[in-house]
């Protein structure tokens, strides 16, 4: 690059087209974001608690049940060969689009949350003693502190907390404290769902395997917006949600090493998750059927499979060059709101979401006044109550993004903002 | 959701009173004190009263926080509160209940007073749990009260 160096404001302007055509696209795959709400049309803006889904996934689902449906695994009919096929099929989708080389070490579960309960529920039962420790963080969403709360109230083991720095970052620095010979497990967010903060786990993996601890990875957040390489993480588990990153709801998956999901107990008994069953005892299934009892979310399945791809086409190094423009763009506009309150660090360092409070407006009257508007953000605790402590606020509003939305909806939302500066002065 | 209804949710009364909340504060010698909380949403209040030996109350006040709505639905009712006997609380509570699920006849009962300001609040499904917030904590404290009274009764 010898040539003269193009004006910034030009490149920035440039990037800013660039991202708003890309999104411009996407939102031509999502049916749900071509109406009105409040007489304008809608800007969905709550994409951490859910993302929409594109015609793709819709489409998926559909076909498999005017086509294919049966249950999976036991029949011996045509049918039931394509549900498996669909089935074991989204299965080989997910494991790709996490970077798994075994499909057997991807689980399909309700969602995140259930993955979660199912690591703190089964390889608690064999591998968590009495005085043994976890450690986790005030960032994590509730669905990764009180599956711990109860495997370690059940075997009277120990809690340990990493704090955050002002800017929702984890105190990395006092990781070695807290690591001891008695820690089990770390369970970390991949990216924060409240601040967008998105955390070094490949670092911190290294850290927590020298002390001979297992990483599990909340990656509800992490999934839908970063390229996933579970083998250059360096973590033992990973949890992802269908409904997060385009699919559909009640699907999410766990990733584990496979040593560890074999000498891990069943999650729950029944059909599907046995080998051969006599009166008093039975044996288990292969993983990864041994934690998948009953009939399972097929549909579902097969719509986190469809989403994968979907993703996979858009390309992640497009996605991340998006979102970071759009965050961006957020951010800069944001913080020349008078009396806004930003949580969170720079760009460079997050994901997704921005959180804010305004002086005298709460933030359910600002995310009512923005619904008024067609402007969608969620207001609350977003289940992350440790992260409001941590800040000493009951609740924020926030504006979360993803690949179909651009800077105009920055600005709709700034807009509001200034509404609901007019009301609450 | 119109520019009408926004309007009528945010009324003057009501931004007043979020500011400026009436009977703001702890109440010392309280017969009776609830905390109530929306976990949903982290509201919360603690309503403090004082009640004569005829339950009538002679005060009422509230420490709390949250968003306008709640905020100012339990200063309103505060302000109304006082000087009332037990039941005539409860049919308060009843009667801003029903204005709250559209009744057009509550909304006109001039019983309500100050807190027919809130009505708008019917149009905005999600936030009707704000509104009732204080008025939860109310039927709480009235049954703690009359619980207490018929454990004396009994003993």
């Amino acid at each position: 690059m010898n040539g003269p160096a193009a004006p910034a404001g030009a490149r920035v302007s440039d990037r800013r087209s660039r991202a708003n055509a890309f999104a411009a696209r996407a939102r031509r795959d999502f049916p749900a974001l071509q109406q009105e709400v409040g007489g304008k049309p809608l800007v969905y803006l709550d994409n951490a608690a859910s993302t929409q889904k594109p015609d793709a996934v819709i489409d998926a689902i559909a076909h498999y049940y005017r086509h294919d449906h049966a249950n999976v695994h036991r029949g011996m009919h045509e049918l039931a060969r394509r549900a498996t096929e669909a089935y074991e099929g989204a299965r080989r989708k997910v494991a790709r689009f996490l970077g798994a080389a075994d499909p057997a070490e991807v689980v399909w579960t309700r969602g995140t949350t259930e993955a979660i309960n199912l690591v703190a529920s089964a390889w608690s039962h064999t591998f968590l003693g009495e005085g043994d420790e976890i450690v986790l963080s005030t960032q994590e969403h509730h669905s990764n502190l009180v599956p711990w709360q109860l495997a370690a109230a059940r075997a009277g083991a120990r809690l340990r907390y990493l704090e955050l720095d002002g800017e929702g970052r984890l105190r990395l620095d006092r990781l070695p404290e807290l690591l001891s010979p008695r820690t089990r497990m770390v369970a970390l967010s991949h990216v924060s769902n409240a601040l967008g903060t998105v955390n070094p786990v490949a670092e911190i993996a290294e850290q927590v395997h020298a002390a001979g601890a297992l990483l599990l990875v909340d990656g509800a957040q992490g999934a839908p917006h970063l390229p996933i390489d579970v083998a250059a993480l360096g973590c033992d588990f990973y949890a992802a949600s269908g409904h997060k990153m385009c699919g559909p709801t009640g699907i999410g998956a766990l990733w584990g090493r496979r040593e560890l999901l074999e000498r891990m107990e069943p999650y729950q008994g029944g059909g599907e998750m046995i080998s051969v069953v006599e009166r008093e005892y039975s044996t288990w299934a292969e993983v990864p059927h041994k934690f998948e009892a009953g009939t399972p979310n097929v549909a579902g399945a097969v719509g986190m499979g469809a989403a994968a791809d979907y993703l996979t086409g858009i390309g992640h190094a497009a996605l991340a060059e998006h979102e970071r423009t759009v965050l961006e763009y957020a951010l800069d506009r944001l913080a020349a709101v008078e009396g806004i309150r930003l949580f969170g660090p720079p760009a460079d360092e997050r994901c997704g979401a921005v959180s804010f409070l305004l002086d005298h407006a709460h933030a359910h009257d600002v995310a009512t006044i923005l619904d008024a508007d067609g402007v969608a953000v969620r207001a609350g605790h977003h289940c992350a109550q440790l992260v409001m402590k941590h800040f000493g606020v009951p609740a924020t509003s926030r504006a979360s993004f993803y690949l179909y939305n651009d800077t105009e909806d920055v600005d709709r939302l700034v807009e509001g903002l200034d509404r609901v500066k007019a009301i609450f002065g | 959701m119109t520019d009408i209804a926004l309007s009528s949710l945010y009324q003057q009364l009501i931004l007043e009173h979020y500011r400026k909340p009436r009977n703001k504060g702890v109440l010392p010698g309280a017969t009776v004190e609830v905390h109530m909380a929306n976990p949903v949403c982290g509201d919360e209040i603690r309503l403090h009263l004082q009640l004569d030996g005829e339950e009538r109350v002679q005060a009422a006040t509230f420490i709390g926080q949250g968003c306008s709505i709640s905020q100012a639905s339990v200063s309103m009712m505060t302000v109304r509160l006082k000087g009332k006997s037990l039941d005539e609380a409860l049919a308060l509570a009843e009667r801003f209940t029903e204005m709250m699920h559209g009744s057009r006849e509550a909304a006109r009962d001039r019983k309500l007073g100050e807190l027919r300001a809130l009505q708008g609040v019917s149009k905005f499904p999600v936030r009707i749990k704000c509104a009732l917030l204080g008025f939860d904590a109310l039927q709480e404290a009235a049954k703690r009260v009359r619980d207490q009274a018929d454990g004396s009764d009994r003993g």
